[in-house]
Order: C-alpha cells, then structure tokens, then sequence
C-alpha cells in the first residue's frame, strides 16, 4: 500500500500532464510514465502476469508504436488552439470534472470491505491459474482474438500500403529530363553549387556566394530556406572576431584587417578553421 | 486491505482521459487519451479480482489489452493515411464527410 500512496501521484500528475503539454512526444513520454507505474501497481495486486504483459504489451509495444508514427507524422505536429466548435473546451472540462465527481463521491458512499485476497486463486501459481480459466471457460473468447489480431494486422497493412502509380525515376530517364530542361528553360546542366563557397563559413545554412557578391539561392537547401534559418554571408564573416573571442581564441595580428571575404580566394580555407568547431 | 484507493485512481484516470479526448485536436494525442482510459478501467478490473478473490478480473484485463493493440494498429494505420492525403493530423481537418 506504500507503493500505491508514492505512485499513484506520479500517476495522476502525468496524465494531467498530457492534457496540457503542446507537443505530442510529450504526451506519449507522459504516458510511458503511467503505464510504467501501472504495471508495477499490477505487481503490487498480485498480477505478476499482467505487470509482464503490461511492460511488453504496452510500453514495449504500443508506445513505441505511437512514437514511430509521431516519428513520421512530423514531432512538430502540435495542437491547433483555434476551437472549431465555440466553448467546447469549457464544456468538456465542466463534464469531465462532472464525471469525476460523480465517480469518486459515488465510491465514496460504498464500503467494499476487506479484499479476499488471491492467495487461493493464486496458491499453484497466477500464470497456471489464469491459463486454466483462459483455455476453459473463456476458451472461445481466447479464439475470436486470433480472428481480431489478424484482421488489424492485414488491415493495417492494407491501410499503410501505398500503390506504385508511375514508374521508378532511373539515372537514365532523370538524365534525359535534366537534358531536356536544359534545351528548353535554360537549366544549368551540371549539380547545384554547394553552400558556403566564397563564404568566410562553410556551414550548410550559409549560401555560397557569387563572383559579384549576391547570394546563390540555389546552393542552400529550400527546406532551410523554408524555415527562415538561411543566414546571410557576408553577416557570418564579419562576426568571426565575436566567435573567436567567445571560443577563447587570441585573435591573430592582420586577421581583423582581412579585407572582405566575397574578394579573396583564401578566405573559404581560413574560415573553414576558424569556424568550423563553432558551426 | 482495502481497494477503494485503487477504485478512486482508476476513476480519476479514466475522468482525465475523457477529458483528454474531448479536447485535443491531435488525433495521435486523443488516441494515446483513449489508451489511459483503457490502462484505467483494467486496474478497476485488477483491483476487483483482488476483492473477490477470483482471477476473472485479470483475464478480462488480459482481454482489454488483446484489443486495444488491435485498436492501436488499425487506428494509427488510419490517422498515417488520414496524413498522406491531407497533411494533418488534426481532427477538425477530416471533416469532408460533413458537406
């Protein structure tokens, strides 16, 4: 009962966490916590088979199921905090502060007495036990849920699978269509400039700079440019005496006298070492 | 020993998990609410074995587990395919059967 009084807290804090935490993976992490506890509280009930199933099944199994397809729906998948209907929120909170209400007062007015306990149930072992009562009594039940797991498993594989409508690109057709956009729109056959080059920096976020000085907007990855986190070169190295002094470095005579680095050609090489721990 | 402690925290469980359903909007988040409304009402069921002294509670809680797994993979099967055409995971989006 000591373990049940230091659990069931955690317990009841974490599932008021999922409420209220933004991000999904934290809800899930939330969840792992209660269900970790839960199976300890199985233990605790003299279930040593359900606090096994309990660790494999759920924490082993279905949270990580949760994770995975959080992992591909995008972790950044947040909740939305616009209320399609108006004062749902409100609502659902009163009933469900309702519901436990009514719930917990109405336990309050029954006395179950003392527990029977399951030293009987369990005297030759509560894995024996619950196989003699899952294989006669409650036989077909155990039947109809191979019936039920094997139809979720085709259905979700029916659900994930995904048809080939068009062709595989090859090297050779992928080839033949960067040729033809070349004689049609003009586009540059060879591959696309890398980030960084000319720059005084050669982090990926930092464009490659042309002869002329402008950025090129094709050398840095259009999800970076996406997400606004494309920094500007010529920025960067002007900042580079603030990085040494933040790294500790002694800044070298002739180095902050350094004329721009959109004008020399040394300047990729020297700024690959300056900058290089720091990026 | 006395089990309405266990009763009153599957209650208060199953209340926050309700909630949780009623107002989230990420389908993934209302799924794992449903999963502590299940995870709730087996330790009722646990608990319950303990006072009568029989194992049918468990057995019935080994049941809930069988299908909410089952549950589980269909139902994140259709929130994946739910995202591939409309990319969200938010329950206010599929609403296309609605006009």
């Amino acid at each position: 009962m000591v373990g049940f009084w230091i659990l069931a807290p955690i317990m009841v804090l974490c599932a008021l966490g999922i409420l209220f935490v933004r991000k999904a993976v934290h809800a899930a992490l939330l969840l792992a916590v209660v269900m970790i506890c839960l199976a300890f509280l199985y233990a605790g009930l003299d279930a040593p088979f359900l606090f096994a199933v309990q660790i494999i099944v759920y924490t082993g199994a279905i949270l990580m199921l949760f994770l995975f397809v959080l992992m591909l729906v995008g972790v950044d998948a947040s909740d939305s905090l616009v209320e399609t209907i108006r004062g749902q929120r409100v609502v659902a909170t009163i009933g469900g502060v309702g519901l436990g209400m009514v719930l917990v007062i109405g336990l309050g007015q029954i006395s179950l007495g003392t527990a029977v306990g399951l030293d009987d149930a369990n005297s030759g072992g509560n894995m024996q036990a619950i196989a003699n009562i899952l294989f006669s009594r409650y036989v077909f039940g155990f039947e109809v849920t191979s019936a039920l797991l094997i139809t979720a498993a085709v259905g979700a594989m029916v659900l994930a699978h995904r048809e080939r409508l068009t062709p595989k690109d090859t090297q050779r057709s992928l080839a033949a269509q960067r040729v033809q956009d070349f004689s049609e729109k003009g586009t540059h056959l060879g591959p696309l400039p890398p980030p960084g080059v000319y720059a005084r920096h050669n982090a990926v976020d930092t464009p490659a700079l042309l002869p002329d000085g402008t950025a090129a907007e094709s050398s840095v990855s259009r999800v970076l440019a996406a997400r606004g986190t494309v920094r500007s070169a010529p920025a960067t190295a002007d900042a580079v005496a603030e990085i040494e002094t933040q790294l500790g470095w002694a800044p070298h005579a002739g180095r902050d006298a350094a004329p721009p680095a959109t004008t020399t050609e040394e300047a990729p090489a020297t700024g690959g070492q300056e900058t290089g721990g720091h990026a | 020993m006395n089990i309405t402690a266990y009763v009153v925290l599957s209650a208060i469980l199953f209340t926050i998990g309700c909630v949780g359903v009623l107002t989230r909007r990420n389908a993934i988040v209302v799924f794992m609410c449903v999963e502590l409304m299940l995870n709730a009402s087996n330790l009722a069921l646990v608990a319950f074995a303990k006072q009568h002294g029989n194992l049918d509670g468990q057995v019935a809680a080994f049941f809930v587990m069988v299908v909410a797994a089952a549950e589980v993979v269909v139902g994140l099967a259709i929130i994946m395919t739910i995202f591939r055409t409309r990319r969200s995971a938010s329950v206010d989006d599929a609403s296309l059967l609605k006009y």
